[in-house]
């Protein structure tokens, strides 16, 4: 009870700290200048039309580095936690077969589930989307290939592959762009075409792709270690 | 002003949603329950013109978080390996 | 009478409601038994934080960062929200994710070696 009642008080000083925040909150009427700058010189020197593919790509790219670093080492403690020991080598938990709908329509919509979300990070230069929301509807459409076959098992070695190839390409692309162009993970190094083609703004659709393709891995590999 | 009703109606079931997934006992309720603030904080950020945010919050906070919990919940819910 | 005229305004009300869901969470985390509901309760505030960041990136009456037919080149700076917390709340629910996964190992571990989820029952460190 004493407990739940220095929780409450504790909540209770910080709400009022927050309060504070929103009453003096005025929004703003104008971008800052570096949004401005971002907005203004962002379509002429880097070819993109969706900007904040821009920022994440190569104006912010240092730290979408340092994501894709933070949920490796994620992805890598999932796996070293959940390791199949190997005195559990030999037991199988009894599965319940998934119902006939489920299993029926896998195998119409994985194609498409796929499809999707490929345009989606090859696409990303373009239209709202990239390489984040690509590789999860890629992992989604692996977890739907799991519920529907209790009985499944990803491939280790074309995951294995596939993500260490995909980080590995996305630090080339990198120091790429530090010999050939302007700077670390600059996007120049490659014609930047007319503006708004699909082959355009230089290396950024790579990028995007590679990203795209680590994460939806990674995050299928994750959502496999954790089922059983 | 048709946009500000709109999107305090989202911010609404934002906040009744969290306080269900808070109160609830039964700890699958309480996770489906947080996948639904995040569908409606999706639906949000579509109202806030920034639909790169929507759709990584709708594929990754409502979807994916939401069975990595139930998938936990079945691991911890069946007696313990001995 | 100007701060009247904000609290009507979009960003403000889901200023509003991510604090809410914040201290949500808290509470959550800070009152529950059940290790996989403290969980819960974390990936609430981390939603909270989230809706923060964006609704602060929103500028009355303007629209999507994306240049596309209804959008010009020339006239862009003055039509579209800021890009940038949208690009960093992209990287940060990506990391929510990762952050849930390995906390959720943890109480699979957990539960494996004690035989329950209450963290009443974690007393190693206890004097």
């Amino acid at each position: 009870m004493i407990k739940r009642a220095a929780a409450l008080l504790s909540l209770l000083l910080l709400g009022l700290v927050f309060l504070r925040l929103v009453v003096d909150y005025a929004p703003h009427t104008a971008l800052n200048p570096i949004s401005e700058h971002y907005v203004a010189a962002g379509p002429d020197e880097l070819g993109a039309a969706n900007i904040v593919t821009a920022v994440l790509v190569t104006y912010r790219g240092l730290d979408t580095l340092g994501e894709v670093a933070v949920f490796f080492i994620s992805a890598a403690g999932v796996g070293l936690l959940l390791r199949r020991r190997e005195r559990d080598m030999g037991k199988t938990t009894t599965h319940r077969p998934a119902s006939e709908l489920v299993g029926t329509a896998v195998h119409f919509l994985l194609p498409l589930i796929f499809l999707l979300g490929a345009y989606i990070f090859i696409n990303g230069h373009l239209t709202p989307g990239g390489g984040f929301q690509g590789g999860a509807v890629l992992a989604s459409g692996i977890m739907l290939r799991l519920l529907a076959d209790p009985h499944a098992r990803l491939r280790h070695r074309t995951v294995h592959l596939l993500e260490s190839s995909a980080g590995f390409g996305y630090v080339l692309v990198g120091v790429l762009g530090l010999a050939l162009a302007g700077g670390f993970l600059d996007n120049r190094f490659l014609d930047l075409g007319t503006f708004g083609e699909l082959f355009s703004a230089g290396a950024m659709p790579i990028i995007y792709v590679l990203i795209g393709v680590k994460v939806g891995t990674e995050l299928g590999a994750v959502l496999e270690r954790m089922k059983e | 002003m048709i946009l500000l009703l709109i999107g305090a109606a989202l911010c609404a079931g934002i906040v009744a949603s969290a306080l269900l997934a808070v109160h609830l006992g039964n700890t699958v309720s309480a996770a489906i329950s947080a996948g639904m603030a995040s569908l409606f904080a999706a639906i949000t950020y579509v109202v806030l013109a920034a639909p790169d945010v929507a759709m990584t919050e709708a594929a990754i906070g409502s979807g994916l978080t939401t069975v990595i919990f139930l998938y936990a919940i079945r691991r911890t819910s069946e007696p313990p390996e001995q | 009478m100007s701060q009247l005229i904000n609290a009507t305004s979009l960003p403000f009300v889901v200023l509003a409601a991510g604090f809410l869901v914040i201290l949500i969470g808290l509470w959550g985390m800070l009152t529950r038994r059940n290790i996989i509901q403290i969980i819960i309760g974390f990936s609430l505030t981390d939603t909270g934080v989230h809706m923060l960041m964006v609704a602060v990136g929103y500028l009355n009456g303007r629209t999507a960062p994306i240049l596309d037919a209804a959008v010009d080149r020339a006239s862009a700076a003055s039509v579209v929200v800021d890009p940038i917390p949208s690009a960093l709340v992209l990287t940060a629910i990506v990391i929510g994710l990762g952050i849930t996964a390995l906390m959720l190992s943890y109480a699979i571990q957990i539960h494996k070696k004690n035989g329950s989820l209450s963290i009443d029952d974690c007393s190693e460190l206890k004097g």
